[in-house]
């Protein structure tokens, strides 16, 4: 039980290329890691996976299970067990977030079924209670209004509240303060266990200290150049990442 | 992902959109003519009055130039000469559900009347075509005094009543739709509320288009008499026929000092139906009047609910929502006329325009030099959920005068193909996600709408997401 990234070619629709050739398996239970300088091609890496309409694949497959996802609608996806934790939330004026998460919620259910509201509240206050989310922002509209960190703690509420069996963290821990990031990080080893498999996208180490992988990888130029274990964290931490653009380059042009 | 299916879909109105063959007793055939006139006048044993106020208004409205100098050039694809003025089966409607023809009881309880009478209403008039085929109020009304009945009987039983108020705050001539009911008008509702009586309860009334090229022109007149309050509410729909079909009505509102009318209007035409309404209240010395208009569906609407503010410290409020669809154009607007010292008014216009669809506003605001402390609070929101959306605003404001004050907010905002995205991601699918956006957009309006409505208006909102996106 994987989610498998097989060649994957994608560009931005009628545009110019950025995933060249992408291949990846994250197994249920693991926690990769993924990281890479700016522009390289993590949040479109994402984005793709969870079906945005920006993008077009142009060659390869992603497997869900065994189940190839690229022909469905994003929505499928999400209700087939995809769940991407989104680098720069998006506000949705006027839609409460307990709302929201409801209506996801419901939107899983079978036809004719009604969630019942008592239980969903109570899980609703448990998992804020872990992220340390007030209750006041059950009644506030999407992300509306929040602080960077405050979105970030959100997306994870919403991932523990749908229970993905594969998840996509894009940066979440930036913008989180150091309190911050160990509350978050609590709450998504929290979700950790053999039912989820979890890519983590990240610029730091830090996060990685509080969210242990079990295989980092780097992505350069659209194509995972590198993958390792949570030592190659550290080694990019001190060494930047120009030591592997050299050392493609040397293996490019020998 | 949005765009490209949203603009080339059409809508289902599923729970309206059927019909029943027609069999109609009284018919006063295909066109418009003075014959026509007498016509119906015959077959509704008019008095001579009325019989001349329509003639009148006949010639009203053939000399009267059609509004597309400013309004929508679609109005000109309406054949007047090709419409059925008059369809009916009986003069009189029946107190009693069981009596009721039995293709039109199907009908109504297609569209879950009279349950809902059972459950909260005071009383029910159902029409069909171009009259009322059941009326019934809760008998403890009629002791009280209170009048609720459809306009024939309103003429004739009530005469003293009907003739001192009809067509008083909406003349003939007022345009050219207005001139157009005065001649044909048949149905509608008739409601007197005596001095002091506080309805509890609402009152409804449902029209039902079930013809093809048929004109609905029901005319409804309510008096609140001093210090009563009452609360009506009116339900249209009519099935998805190939040709246009044209509902013009007039609806009237009096209330006189002291009194409250809260006038609720929950249409849900289909895509074929040129809707021209004129609504337009006159409220006595702090008397309240608040037209809760919610416009879905409909090929054009045209209307402007107004509140002539006659006396000092009266109140008007226009709380409208409007969802223009693919092919549909929602022309809609309030008008205050204030006319005393210390009037206010507040007016809040929320359109929604998806695909192609488009919604414009048309405010006015009158506030003469000599009046003081008055006050108007204007504000229109639009909501376009995809780029080829229309949104226009034609506020007409004139405030003269120190002494009043005006207030006027407009916004526009768009539901993004990123909030679509970023729903669809969470599980919703297009049209869930567009409707919680909706929805969230009327939210803050609909907590002011009463409890049944809201819960119709979101059900409404819903079928016509599922509609756009297919
Ligand atoms: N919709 C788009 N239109 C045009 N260019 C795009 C689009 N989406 C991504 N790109 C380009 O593709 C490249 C990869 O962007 P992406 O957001 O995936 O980078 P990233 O690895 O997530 O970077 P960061 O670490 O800064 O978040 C960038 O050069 C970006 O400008
Ligand atoms: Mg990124």
């Amino acid at each position: 039980m994987s989610l498998v990234i097989h060649n994957l070619h994608a560009r931005v629709v009628g545009g110019q290329e950025i995933l060249r050739g992408l291949n990846l398996e994250i197994e249920k239970g693991r926690v990769h890691a993924i990281m890479g300088p700016n522009g390289s091609g993590k949040s479109t890496l994402s984005k793709i996976i969870a079906g945005h309409p920006d993008y077009e694949v142009t060659g390869g497959e992603v497997l869900l299970d065994g189940v190839n996802i690229l022909g469905m609608e994003p929505d499928a996806r999400s209700r087939a067990g995809l769940f991407l934790a989104f680098q720069y939330p998006v506000e949705i004026p006027g839609v409460s977030n307990a709302n929201f998460i409801r209506a996801a919620l419901q939107a899983r259910l079978a036809a004719g079924e009604e969630l019942e509201a008592t239980e969903y509240y109570g899980d609703l206050y448990k998992e804020m209670d872990r992220l340390e989310i007030p209750r006041g922002f059950t009644a506030r509209s999407v992300n509306e209004g929040f602080s960077g960190g405050e979105k970030k703690r959100n997306e994870v509420l919403q991932m523990a509240m749908l229970k993905p069996s594969y998840a996509i963290l894009d940066e979440t821990d930036s913008g989180l303060d150091i309190d911050a990031l160990k509350i978050v990080a609590a709450g998504v080893n929290a979700q950790r266990g053999p039912n989820i498999g979890m890519l983590v996208i990240t610029h730091y180490q830090r996060l990685l200290d509080y969210i242990v992988p079990d295989v980092v990888h780097v992505l350069v130029g659209g194509r995972i150049v590198r993958t390792a274990g949570p030592e190659l964290a550290y080694e990019l931490e001190s060494k930047g990442y120009d030591w592997i653009k050299d050392e493609l380059e040397a293996a490019a042009t020998a | 992902m949005s765009t490209e299916t949203i603009s080339q879909l059409d809508v289902d109105r599923t729970r309206g959109d059927f019909h029943y063959p027609e069999q109609h007793t009284f018919d006063a055939g295909v066109g418009l003519s003075h014959a026509t006139i007498d016509y119906i006048a015959d077959v509704k044993n008019e008095p001579d009055w009325i019989r001349e106020f329509r003639h009148k208004a006949l010639d009203v409205f053939e000399s009267k130039p059609m509004p597309t100098n400013w309004a929508s050039k679609d109005l000109d694809n309406i054949h007047f000469d090709k419409i059925r003025y008059y369809l009916a089966n009986a003069q009189r409607p029946t107190r009693s559900w069981d009596e009721v023809p039995d293709d039109v009881k199907r009908t109504f309880e297609r569209l879950g009347i009279p349950e809902q009478e059972r459950k909260f209403l005071a009383g029910v008039e159902a029409q069909f075509d171009s009259e009322a085929v059941y009326s019934n109020m809760k008998k403890a009304l009629g002791d009280q005094g209170v009048i609720f009945v459809g306009s024939t009987d309103g003429l004739k039983d009530h005469p003293e009543i009907f003739r001192k108020w009809f067509g008083k705050v909406i003349p003939t001539g007022d345009n050219k739709f207005s001139a157009l009911n005065s001649a044909v008008f048949s149905g509608g509702s008739f409601i007197y509320v005596p001095p002091g009586v506080k309805l509890k309860h609402p009152l409804q009334a449902y029209f039902r288009i079930n013809a093809e090229n048929f004109g609905q022109f029901e005319r409804t007149l309510i008096i609140a008499d001093e210090g009563s309050e009452v609360m009506y509410m009116e339900g249209c729909t009519a099935p998805k026929f190939e040709t246009a079909t044209l509902h013009s009505a007039v609806v009237e509102l009096v209330a006189l000092k002291g009194a409250k009318i809260q006038y609720v209007t929950v249409q849900n035409w289909s895509a074929n139906v040129f809707n021209l309404v004129t609504k337009r209240a006159v409220a006595h010395e702090e008397a309240e009047v608040k037209w809760i208009d919610c416009n879905i569906g409909s090929r054009l609407t045209m209307k402007y609910p107004g509140v002539v503010l006659k006396g000092r410290k009266a109140r008007g409020e226009v709380l409208s929502i409007a969802l223009a669809n693919n092919g549909q154009h929602q022309d809609t607007g309030a008008k205050m006329i204030h006319a005393a010292d210390e009037t206010t008014s507040n007016v809040i216009s929320k359109s929604i325009s998806i695909g192609e669809g488009r919604a414009s506003y048309r405010g006015q605001v009158h506030i003469p030099k000599h009046l003081k402390g008055c006050k108007n609070n204007t504000e229109c929101d639009a909501l376009l959920i995809n780029s080829t959306s229309r949104t226009d605003t034609y506020p007409a404001i004139t405030v003269r005068g120190s002494g009043n004050s005006v207030q006027h907010e407009a916004s526009v905002s768009q539901v993004s193909a990123e909030q679509i995205f970023y729903m669809q991601q969470r599980g919703l699918s297009e049209a869930q996600a567009m409707s919680l956006s909706v929805n969230g957009f009327v939210n803050d309006l609909v907590r002011e709408f009463p409890m049944e409505y809201s819960v119709e208006l979101k059900r409404l909102i819903d079928l016509e997401m599922e509609g756009s996106v297919g």
